[in-house]
């Protein structure tokens, strides 16, 4: 057997023992009935995906959702001028930026949602200098909010947005430009009819990598706020943990895949639209 | 020139950096012209096809289209059109949405529009190919639709930039002739650059041959071609023999008898020369004829040489001759129908002679 092979099969096995058969367990999880004793029993049912429909789940599903979406839109109106403006940068400065951006991943995300904790809590920083320069006369009240949740969720994930689109301006024709230049495109119609398709599949991939993960990041709620701000990733952890419903927990987790499937899905209409297959370069020639 | 003039460009400067590009540069384009920037990579042609665009703006100097002062007026507002090199389509738009997109950008009416498109895409065959995207279309068809996606929006000025150099050889040829056609019946003034002396011979009614940011000819392809005024345009212009002579006898109406290469010979000049002058003798390798010695008089004065290389190129044979002072000419000879066995061998000794008249004569370059 040759090392190609080797290699290929490998990587198969493990995927297949550590992703797909976890994956499988979770259906099959989600369709067994709740039992406080022994996890999960049979009969199979539909309980928990009737369950997911439940108006205090679909309560925290959707403000789940919400708060995801604001983090992404914010983490867009955000990176995508600074991905731009980055892309043009001289390499030097480019370089720096970049490595800018990734110094904060050498220390671990929790610790540094503690460090957000201590800037926003009442005696942090923020209300310190508030009270210091006497705009308030009274701390206000940061933390605990979904101002607090966002806030995190937006400065762990923004770099992972970032990235992507840094690379689909980099693989913007600087021809394609002057091009519509030359056709009588102003400043906003080269960005609305070039710029901006073409840059899409940098901005769905960017939104996908930042609003899954954004759902399920559960210490940033359980940290920055407080018992109101629940993400889908709370809910999933809490049923699992503490009312030890693994079916529905399941249930919940399935929903989130099919989630990202669809994101993917649309990731791959934005792609196909443009038809990159060899990168945009290619297609100039 | 042919009747008035559409573009003007007066005492234009223009440096990147340090690097002096072009320097008080004129030049005006008639209208309706087919023209060409000709010149090697980095002579200034490319920067001036972006300064007339509106790319670029130039330091010094006025860019005048019908009489009217653009340099001010960014690309967008420029009734100017360029058909890039690298055609820059849009990717992400079907050839339609392309050619359109001028006159989106214009806000003009839907039917209006496609009327329009409809008429470029027919001008250039590409009627029933409206709904394919960039990415289906041959090399060929998109240079087509780039062509169209100008020509649409009815500009006074077609730009286009080494246009047909992404192009094989074949459908070069072929949308040469298309390019020509093209531009006689839009009735467009097209301002074409390229670094190909043929492509610029064949499409053009004037070319402009730069070098190093200055204009060095400027003229008809025939003029160029045949009457080089230095040495640059000769050489970069087809293939030409140089032959270092000295004025020795001035025998009235342009003809001197002149010492080429230590043979005593008359030769016809275009202009004015002393006797004592020092002159560069071009000629053409068509222009050379070359007689086996036995074949030739025996008094004959002229060049005596020794075959180095011969060639056959279906059309001509190609000759290297080395004169016996060691200056090496090339000839490019028809085959004559009447003489089926016409050949060298390598190595022969031939005279190499041409049409009296046929030579051109320029001043010595030290």
């Amino acid at each position: 057997m040759n090392f190609k092979r080797l290699v290929i099969l490998l990587t198969l096995g493990w995927l297949g023992l550590f992703v797909l058969l976890p994956h499988l367990l979770v259906v099959l999880t989600s369709l067994l009935t709740a039992d406080t004793s022994h996890l999960a029993v049979y009969p199979f049912t539909l309980e928990s995906y009737r369950r997911l429909w439940a108006p205090i789940y679909a309560g925290v599903f959707w403000h789940s959702l919400w708060l995801s979406g604001v983090t992404t839109l914010i983490c867009l109106l955000l990176g995508y001028p600074f991905a731009y403006l980055v892309a043009r940068m001289t390499p030097g400065w480019r370089n720096f930026m970049l490595f800018m951006m990734v110094v904060p991943f050498w220390t671990n995300s929790l610790i540094r949602t503690y460090a957000i904790k201590l800037i926003l809590g009442n005696k942090g920083l923020v209300n310190s200098l508030l009270l210091a320069t006497g705009l308030v006369e009274r701390p206000v009240q940061l933390l605990y909010t979904e101002f607090a949740v966002i806030f995190g969720l937006v400065y762990i994930l923004l770099p992972f947005l970032v990235l992507p689109l840094i690379a689909s301006f980099d693989k913007l024709d600087r021809n394609l430009l002057e091009a519509a230049h030359d056709l009588g495109a102003n400043r906003w119609q080269r960005f609305v009819h070039v710029v901006l398709p073409l840059t899409m599949p940098g901005v769905v991939a960017g939104c996908l990598i930042v609003f899954l993960p954004a759902m399920g990041m559960f210490y940033v709620s359980d940290l920055l706020g407080g018992a109101k701000n629940l993400l889908i990733g709370n809910v999933i952890k809490n049923q699992f943990l503490l009312t030890r419903d693994w079916p529905f927990g399941s249930a919940i987790s399935v929903g989130l895949i099919l989630i990202m499937a669809l994101l993917l899905y649309l990731y791959y209409l934005a792609n196909r639209r443009i038809q990159r297959k060899g990168g945009l370069h290619d297609e100039a020639l | 020139m042919t009747g008035s003039t559409i573009l003007e460009l007066s005492g234009i400067s223009k440096r990147f950096d340090t690097q002096e590009i072009l320097t008080d540069f004129n030049l005006s384009v008639g209208d309706g012209e087919f023209f060409t920037l000709l010149g090697p990579s980095g002579c200034g042609k490319t920067t001036l096809l972006r300064l007339i665009a509106g790319f670029d703006r130039p330091d010094a100097g006025q860019v005048l289209l019908n009489g009217v002062d653009i340099t001010a007026l960014p690309a967008e507002r420029r009734p100017v059109n360029t058909v890039f090199q690298s055609y820059a389509l849009f990717p992400h738009m079907t050839v339609y949405e392309n050619v359109s997109f001028g006159l989106r950008m214009a806000g003009m009416d839907r039917a209006e529009i496609r009327e329009r498109v409809g008429e470029a895409l027919e001008i250039v065959r590409l009627g029933d190919l409206s709904a394919r995207r960039p990415h289906q279309l041959s090399g060929g068809q998109k240079q087509r639709v780039a062509i169209a996606r100008a020509v649409v929006n009815r500009p006074k000025l077609l730009l286009l930039d080494e246009s047909l150099s992404a192009l094989d050889l074949k459908l070069r040829q072929q949308m040469r002739i298309e390019l020509k056609q093209l531009q006689r019946r839009l009735g467009i003034t097209f301002i074409y650059v390229t670094h190909d002396q043929e492509e610029a011979l064949s499409l053009s009614d004037r070319l402009l041959v730069l070098n190093n940011g200055n204009p060095q000819q400027i003229g008809t392809p025939r003029e160029v071609y045949e009457s080089p005024r230095n040495l640059f345009v000769a050489r970069f212009i087809g293939e030409i023999n140089v032959l270092d002579a000295r004025i020795d006898e001035d025998l009235g109406d342009l003809n001197y008898r002149a010492a080429i290469q230590g043979v005593s010979k008359q030769i016809h000049a275009d202009v004015r020369f002393e006797v004592g002058d020092r002159v560069h003798v071009l000629l053409r390798p068509e222009d050379l004829r070359i007689e086996y010695i036995e074949d030739a008089p025996s008094d004959r004065n002229g060049f005596i040489g020794r075959v180095l290389e011969r060639n056959y190129t279906g059309q001509t044979l190609d000759s290297l001759i080395a004169l016996d002072n060691g200056l090496q000419l090339t000839a490019h000879e028809y085959f004559n129908e009447d003489d089926p066995d016409f050949d060298y061998t390598i190595g022969q000794r031939v005279w190499v002679d041409w049409v009296p008249g046929w030579e051109h004569v320029i001043p010595a370059e030290t």
